[in-house]
C-alpha cells in the first residue's frame, strides 16, 4: 500500500510517519502531484496558523489538487480544518471540500483546548470497532460547528465536529497519531478504506 | 468533556534519567525511553522531558532521544530545557516532540515566545515558569529556580499569554521536593487570570495533592517526578481515585 502524506511544510509529521510505522506500513512525504494522485492513501497533516499554511498550498498548487483527489484522503487537526470552506483563523478561505467555516472558541473557556476529551455520536467507516465516548487528544483553538458531514462529536464550550466525511474525504479535529491504542485503531480503519 | 491531564515528567541528563529533589542531589532513575512507554501504559496523558544537561553534545543527544520517544510512545509529550532559539525548537518538533517548553530564554528574551508562536503555533509553545515567595511576592526564578528576578508571577504569566503562548507550566519552588501538595492558592489565582491551561508542578506527595490541585487550584493539568518513578503513586489507581472524586480523566 502506497501512503503519501502531503508535503507543504506544515507541522509535526515525523509523529504521523511513526504511528504508521507502528501499525506496520511505511508512509511517503512528498509534494509532487502525480505521487499524491497515485497513491493509495492521502494523509494531509498541519499544525500551524491557517492563513500561512493555505498561502503555502496555493503557492504550490496542492489547493486545486487536494480536492480534486478520488482516494480515500485524511486530514488530521489544521488539516481537516482547511479541508473546510473557510477558516477564522487568519480569515482565510479553505479548500472548499466541507461545506462549514472554521471558527474560533468563545472565551468561556479556556483557548486552545489541549487534552483528551471524548467522541460521540460516531458515524462512518472510519470508526469500525471503536467504541462510542472513546477518548482522543485534542490541540485546537478553533473548530468545525456541527453540519452535514459531521460523523463524531465532542464537546468544549459547545458540541463541535470532532470529526467529518464527504465521500473519500474524511477529517478529524484530534491526533489520532497521539491518541493513544484508540488512535492507532482509527488510523488502522483509514488504512483499511 | 476535557479531562484533567496527569503528566509525569522525566529529567534527562546526558540521555539518562534523573531526579531533582529541589532541583539538586540528582538520583538516577532509569532508561527514558523505557519509562516513557511504561507511563504511556499505565495512563499517562503526556509526558514532559526536562533536559538538565550543559554540555557541547547536549542538543544532538537531545534530538536523538526525541526521535526515539517519539517512535516508541503514541501519547503527546513536551521537550524542555536549554532551549533559546526558533533553530533548537525547529529540531526537536522535527524529530517528533509535540510541545517545547522554554523558561529562562523567554524571560530574557521575553519576544522569543512571539517569534516561536508566529513560526510553530502556539498549541507547541509551553511557558514554563519557576517561582518562589519573597516577602509575600510571587518571583519568578531562573536556571533551574537559583536565579531570582524581579519579575512578578502573575504579570509575567499575563504577558507569556498575550505574547502568544499555549499553555503555562508553573512551578513553585517552595513546593518542589515537599511532598506536601501544589501551591494551590497561587494556581487558582493563575488560572483565573489567564485564559490558556495551566499545569500545577511541585509539591505532588500523595494523591490527595493531585485531588486538590484539580479543585482548590483549578490546574488543567498536574505535573510530577519522583512519585512516579519510585512507584509511590499508581498513575491508574491515581486516575481511579481522581475519578471517584468527580474529577473529569480519562481511564
Amino acid at each position: 500500500m502506497k501512503i503519501i502524506i502531503i508535503d507543504y511544510g506544515a507541522g509535526n509529521i515525523q509523529s504521523i510517519m511513526f504511528a504508521i510505522k507502528r501499525l506496520g506500513f511505511e508512509a511517503v512525504l512528498s509534494h509532487d502531484t502525480e505521487e499524491i494522485r497515485n497513491a493509495d492513501k492521502v494523509i494531509f497533516p498541519g499544525v500551524g496558523e491557517a492563513s500561512s499554511a493555505m498561502a503555502k498550498l496555493k503557492a504550490t498548487g496542492l489547493d486545486k489538487v487536494i480536492p480534486t483527489l478520488m482516494q480515500p484522503v485524511l486530514g488530521i487537526c489544521l488539516g481537516m480544518q482547511l479541508m473546510c470552506h473557510s477558516s477564522e483563523e487568519g480569515n482565510t478561505d479553505g479548500l472548499g471540500i466541507f461545506d462549514l467555516d472554521v471558527i474560533k472558541f468563545s472565551n468561556n473557556v479556556k483557548v486552545p483546548q489541549i487534552g483528551w476529551n471524548q467522541i460521540t455520536g460516531l458515524k462512518s467507516e472510519l470508526f469500525t470497532q471503536i467504541p462510542d465516548k472513546s477518548y482522543i487528544y485534542l490541540v485546537h483553538s478553533f473548530y468545525a460547528p456541527i453540519g452535514k458531514e459531521t460523523i463524531a462529536t465532542s464537546e468544549y464550550d459547545l458540541e463541535y465536529s470532532a470529526a467529518l466525511q464527504k465521500d473519500n474525504f474524511y477529517g478529524v479535529q484530534f491526533h489520532p497519531e497521539k491518541s493513544s491504542d484508540v488512535g492507532s485503531d482509527i488510523l488502522q480503519n483509514f488504512l483499511n478504506l | 468533556m476535557l479531562t484533567k491531564r496527569i503528566i509525569p515528567c522525566l529529567d534527562i541528563k546526558n540521555g539518562g534519567t534523573v531526579k531533582g529533589v529541589n532541583f539538586v542531589d540528582l538520583r538516577d532513575a532509569g532508561d527514558p525511553v523505557e519509562l516513557a512507554s511504561i507511563y504511556a501504559k499505565e495512563g499517562a496523558d503526556e509526558l514532559v522531558f526536562l533536559d538538565i544537561s550543559a554540555t557541547e553534545e547536549k542538543r544532538k543527544t537531545l534530538a536523538e532521544l526525541v526521535y526515539h520517544v517519539a517512535e516508541t510512545i503514541n501519547i503527546p509529550f513536551t521537550v524542555g530545557g536549554g532551549i533559546s532559539s526558533v533553530e533548537d525548537v525547529d529540531v526537536l518538533l522535527k524529530n517528533g516532540a509535540d510541545k517545547v517548553s522554554i523558561n529562562s530564554s523567554a524571560v530574557k528574551r521575553p519576544e522569543l515566545i512571539n517569534e516561536l508562536v508566529a513560526k510553530f503555533g502556539s498549541q507547541c509553545i509551553v511557558v514554563a515558569i519557576d517561582a518562589k515567595q519573597i516577602d509575600g511576592q510571587w518571583r519568578v526564578h531562573l536556571v533551574g529556580g537559583k536565579v531570582p528576578t524581579e519579575l512578578d508571577l502573575f504579570e509575567w504569566a499575563k504577558e507569556v499569554e498575550e505574547r502568544g503562548a499555549g499553555e503555562i507550566l508553573f512551578t513553585s519552588m517552595d513546593h518542589d521536593g515537599t511532598k506536601n501538595g501544589f501551591a494551590n492558592k497561587a494556581l487558582a489565582e493563575l488560572s483565573d487570570l489567564v485564559n490558556i491551561p495551566v499545569i500545577a508542578s511541585g509539591g505532588a506527595g500523595d494523591i490527595s495533592h493531585f485531588t486538590d490541585t484539580f479543585k482548590d487550584g483549578k490546574a488543567d493539568a498536574a505535573l510530577a517526578a519522583s512519585v512516579f518513578h519510585f512507584k509511590e503513586i499508581e498513575i491508574n489507581t491515581l486516575k481511579q481515585e481522581l475519578k471517584e472524586e468527580g474529577i473529569p480523566v480519562r481511564i
